[in-house]
């Protein structure tokens, strides 16, 4: 099975990756090639069978409300493309 | 003059402790050794030659004023450009963090700096982890020193090939699916995937969070045993490390098991494997025995969806896990954006390669609406299955033995275009992730068209002391790990 | 045509932790530093990983066990993924399928005093982490956006609750009941202009068919008020906004998804907000980075014990015991727990709860705007206000000369003490005379002084006795007024 490119299209907006028509025209015919190999899980009869998140299964790990140092806001800011030296700058975000 | 590099790693620490060999003459030797052959391995994607000497010079300084150094005594170690370091570049061989300079170290580098390591460099990779031949990496080709026209295999490419081609003695890699197993087998060196849990992840960039663990790589069974006893163990910053004491693995190393009952499963030689590998993993099997091993047939029946399971939770987790690279907060941001919507895209678009794209892809659609139960929730419960299959099994052996991965190294190129067969290439490593329990990769000798076979050693949960004592006792009785490939022999 | 509202809340309510819910950054509210309190947890930085504040996990606890709720024995944490600048992993850390408690109520007094109750049913609380903040251009010339990440971290309890709520005004009171309950366990400072409590409202109509069936109208989600009165006006313009487009346009809940509007409190409207391409997709699932936490029916039981007494418990008590109106008990209750405890020991140690409330909700509230002050900074400490109480119970003094003390020890550089107060009155002579000869005598002699007033009393004129009083206090410093008033009447009627 091949997804369709509405299929990868959607899947794209919602990853937030902008594909070129050959990136999606490749990645429908490699996703459906994995799906295909994954669909062989379908032979396991699990029902009953607990998903199991993390192999070994820890619970109950807390830390104390204490604080700790916060890094200095130059070094905070220091990986950013673009800042006013206080805060991250992004395109206007509509709301309205 | 004979290479101190070609030394093993019990005999440098032994000679950097007794003050024979200065840990800057060590760091001088490896960057002597990368200034002449890392053109053409291409493992390092950044060499720090002044800040490398310079950690030696005070850890020599250091050890002349009779202060106590740490059990790595001024070692050379190479570390996978995916854990973050304080002020050092961190790319993930990707274009999208090509310009990103980590604000914190983690917990492996803070560990392994108090026990005196010098870090001399960061390894090349394939992007963000995702890849099993260092191809994936938007940088840079890594070649195999044993054939430099072959892969060393992945994702920890250049950790693998800097101890392979005798660059540095020791290196970091991480593992999530035979990230770390998988290319020490085909060049060769020893790399361990220890249980999850017992290495902190904290400053591991993630790739598939429940999966991913960082491990060493050495050129024997000491060097490996020396560089996880530096660095695991609980840390509260990771709410997955686990807190157990750590014994000395190298103190008990040289003991022998006695009664070593060694798992053998039919499903590691079934179709796929290739015949020469296959020889190799069984010549291996029979020096077990002749040590007095005793041979036990076990079942991992579920062992063949381990591939498929791996390939919806990995991607999955991985879909979530490089959300945060959208060129806001850091990372690459695209010069044409218009709108916000646009420069998300945009900027993921440009800077991430094809097989991180596949990947992100992947999981969206295996975690998105209508879509989740079907795949997400069936692989993790088939996960259990696999799960189970090693509790049954540990209960009747102390290690599983076979094959590392079912071929010798490919040619750079030969399944690029084509990744489920390189997906396939980690259907004996996946296993032990999705488990969490430890494997190790040996070097069993030589196939006959002259490349590396590694042995892989599966143990138990924290059974990491058990693996490395059986490990070490084929080491003992062989002499694989001696072999050193032609490039680098000086 | 009449319609019922319908209306039900997702209440986000900060919790009153030291640090963030995953990392050690500091919670303070500081807008005018941004980006101060960030590391590389709640920045989101490659390889960082969060875990999770025991703290922030009681206080919730805490939370829902004062909202009725059921807790799970068994919790995890989840990842609701969407891309937005002030979330920078592109998730937020959260409760999806199996959140920490569910199934509460809370009873919402409707009527002034008391009479009517709306039981208003939550549905689940969970926990989650806050996101950052983002500010947008108000020029109108599309500059860029500034995203300042210092809140992101801070711990948030979700509450959402059924849809109980039947007007604006019951919503409104929802709000205070609940404002008044968490600031009360002291999980939160529930400060609306900070953002430590923030309301979505879920407002539809069920409009009144002649066959005597209902239709629901389409469901508006109100997002981000954030103050009550807000809130009210909100819901108000949304059920008329409703109301007029169901007239118009017959639409029902089958006909329209679930849109989401904001609200403009300048102009009093709610308004549409930008639809999204796609329809939102979380993609929810377990976060690796996480480990589950577990309860015990112990620990159940020992957060229960450390609610104490709620508020809605001591109101009731407050009127039996104390016989305070609905009112007062409330003004009392609503200025928090320790104010309400000084309340208790001034009622206890003065013997009259109505006087000391009547202290409380008028000179001691005043003092405290006026200074500036809270009750735990008050100089006046309650054992001492309930000692200069009790001298007016007992009629060492009176409400003026009390007064005047009250004011005097509010002027002292040191706390205030029951000496202090002994001082005062000796000082200025302010104790109530109880010799009754002396006051008899100065009556007789006020009487033998003032013919006039004294015929003009007993030919009707009761005002006449004012002049007298007033000179027999002056001439006995220090009486009581009613006595001496008491007194004057009984020898002028002989």
């Amino acid at each position: 099975m091949s997804l369709t490119s509405e299929q990868v299209r959607k899947v794209a907006s919602l990853a937030r990756l902008e594909l070129s028509d050959a990136e999606l025209s490749d990645l429908g015919a490699k996703l459906g090639q994995t799906l295909d190999y994954v669909a062989r899980l379908n032979e396991l009869d699990t029902d009953g069978v607990e998903p199991l998140v993390h192999a070994i299964e820890l619970s109950n790990v807390l830390r104390p409300d204490v604080l700790a140092p916060s890094l200095p806001r130059d070094r905070g800011l220091a990986n950013a493309p673009r800042t006013d030296g206080k805060h991250f700058l992004v395109p206007a975000i509509l709301e309205g | 003059m004979s290479s101190l590099l070609n030394l093993p790693a019990a005999e440098l620490v032994t000679r950097l402790a007794a003050g024979d060999v200065t840990s800057a003459a060590l760091t001088e030797e490896c960057l002597a050794a990368i200034s002449q052959r890392d053109s053409s391995v291409r493992a390092f994607l950044n060499v720090d030659v002044e800040r490398s000497l310079a950690q030696a010079r005070s850890i020599d300084a250091r050890r002349a004023a009779g202060e106590s150094i740490g059990i790595l005594q001024g070692l050379p170690i190479a570390v996978k450009d995916l854990i973050c370091e304080e002020g050092v570049s961190c790319t993930c061989a990707s274009r999208m963090l090509e310009n990103y300079i980590s604000p914190y170290s983690a917990h492996v580098i803070e560990r392994l700096r108090a026990a005196g390591a010098v870090l001399v460099g960061r390894a090349n990779m394939d992007e963000f982890a995702m890849g099993s031949s260092g191809e994936n990496s938007a940088f840079q080709v890594t070649a195999n020193p044993w054939d430099l026209e072959r892969t060393p295999g992945g994702s920890s490419s250049g950790s693998a090939a800097a101890v392979a081609g005798r660059l540095t003695p020791m290196s970091l890699g991480s593992d999530t699916g035979g990230s770390i197993r998988q290319p020490a087998s085909l060049c060769g060196v020893v790399g361990l995937k220890p249980t999850y849990g017992r290495v902190s992840r904290y400053g591991l960039v993630a790739f598939a969070s429940s999966l991913d663990q960082i491990g060493p790589f050495a050129s024997d069974v000491h060097g490996a045993a020396l560089l996880l006893e530096a660095m695991a163990g609980h840390d509260p910053r990771d709410s997955t490390s686990v807190d157990r004491p750590v014994p000395s693995y190298t103190n008990s190393l040289n003991e022998p098991l006695k009664g070593l009952r060694i798992g053998v499963a039919r499903e590691h030689f079934a179709e796929g494997l290739d015949d020469e590998v296959a020889e190799v993993v069984r010549r291996a099997l029979d020096v077990y025995r002749s040590l007095g091993a005793e041979l036990i047939d076990i079942e991992l029946p579920h062992s063949k969806y381990a591939v498929a399971v791996y390939y919806l939770i990995a991607p999955s987790e991985a879909s979530s896990n490089l959300a945060r690279y959208e060129g806001i907060h850091y990372g690459h941001r695209t010069e044409k954006a218009g709108s916000l919507a646009d420069l998300y895209a945009r900027s993921r678009g440009e800077a991430f390669g094809t097989e991180v794209k596949r990947r992100i892809m992947l999981g969206v659609y295996a975690l998105s609406s209508g879509y989740y139960d079907q795949y997400y929730v069936k692989a993790l419960k088939v996960r259990r299955l696999i799960r189970n299959d090693f509790d049954a099994a540990f209960a009747k052996v102390d290690v599983i033995a076979g094959p590392v991965t079912p071929s010798t190294a490919f040619k750079l190129g030969e399944r690029t275009s084509d990744p489920m067969a390189m997906y396939l290439s980690d259907i004996y490593t996946i296993p032990a992730n999705l488990a969490g329990i430890p494997g190790i990769s040996i070097p069993a000798g030589l196939s006959p068209s002259g490349l590396p076979v590694g042995l892989q050693l599966q143990a138990a949960p924290f059974a990491e002391e058990t693996l490395l004592r059986a490990a070490r006792m084929f080491e003992a009785a062989t002499d694989h790990h001696r072999l050193i490939p032609p490039m680098a022999r000086s | 045509m009449s319609y019922d509202v319908i209306i039900g809340l997702e209440v986000h309510v900060q919790l009153q932790t030291v640090s963030k819910i995953f990392c050690g950054c500091s919670t303070a509210f500081n807008p005018d530093q941004p980006n101060v309190q960030t590391c590389p947890v709640c920045l989101g930085l490659p390889g960082a990983l969060p875990v999770l504040n025991a703290e922030a996990f009681r206080l919730a606890v805490k939370t829902a066990l004062a909202l009725n709720c059921q807790i799970a024995g068994f919790t995890k944490w989840d990842r609701k993924q969407y891309f937005y600048p002030d979330l920078p992993k592109g998730y937020q850390i959260s409760q999806y399928d199996l959140p920490f408690s569910h199934d509460g109520h809370v009873d919402v007094v409707t009527e002034a005093d008391g009479g009517a109750v709306r039981r208003v049913r939550i549905l689940r609380a969970h926990l989650e982490e806050d996101a950052g903040k983002n500010m947008h251009d108000e020029s109108g010339r599309g500059r860029d956006s500034l995203v300042d990440l210092n809140r992101a971290g801070t711990p948030l309890v979700e509450i959402v609750t059924h849809p109980d709520l039947r007007s604006a005004e019951e919503a409104r009171l929802f709000l205070q009941d609940l404002r008044l309950l968490l600031t009360d366990i002291g999980v939160s400072d529930c400060n609306m202009q900070e953002g430590s409590l923030r309301c979505d409202a879920n407002v539809n109509l069920h409009v009144h068919q002649p066959d005597g069936s209902k239709v629901a109208t389409p469901i508006v989600e109100v997002k981000n008020i954030n103050s009550f009165r807000f809130t009210e006006q909100a819901i108000l313009h949304e059920v008329e906004r409703q109301w007029e487009l169901y007239q118009k346009t017959k639409q029902t809940i089958k006909d329209a998804p679930k849109s989401t509007r904001g609200f403009d409190p300048a102009r009093g409207v709610t308004y549409a907000m930008r639809e999204k391409e796609e329809a939102a997709d979380y993609r929810y699932f377990p976060d690796p980075d996480l480990v589950p936490v577990t309860v015990t029916d112990e620990q159940i039981a020992t957060l229960r014990g450390e609610l104490g007494e709620l508020p809605a418990a001591r109101r009731a008590r407050y009127r039996d015991q104390y016989q305070l109106s609905a009112y007062d008990a409330g003004v009392i209750i609503d200025q928090g727990r320790e104010y309400s405890r000084y309340f208790e020991v001034v009622a206890e140690g003065c013997g009259d709860g109505k006087q000391a409330a009547n202290w409380l909700t008028q000179d001691v509230q005043r003092e405290l705007n006026e200074r500036g002050l809270t009750i735990a900074t008050f100089p006046v400490p309650a054992d001492v206000l309930a000692d200069l109480l009790k001298r007016v119970t007992n009629k060492q003094l009176t409400i003026k000369a009390a007064r005047e003390v009250f004011g005097a020890l509010l002027e002292g550089e040191e706390t205030a003490t029951t000496a202090r107060i002994e001082a005062i009155v000796a000082e200025r002579g302010l104790a109530i005379v109880q010799d009754d000869g002396a006051i008899d005598a100065a009556i007789a002699d006020v009487i033998a002084r003032n013919p006039k007033p004294v015929a003009d009393f007993k030919a009707g004129k009761q005002q006449a006795a004012g002049a007298l009083i007033g000179q027999v206090m002056r001439a006995v410093k220090g009486a009581d007024p009613q006595q001496v008033r008491e007194r004057l009447i009984a020898k002028l009627s002989e």
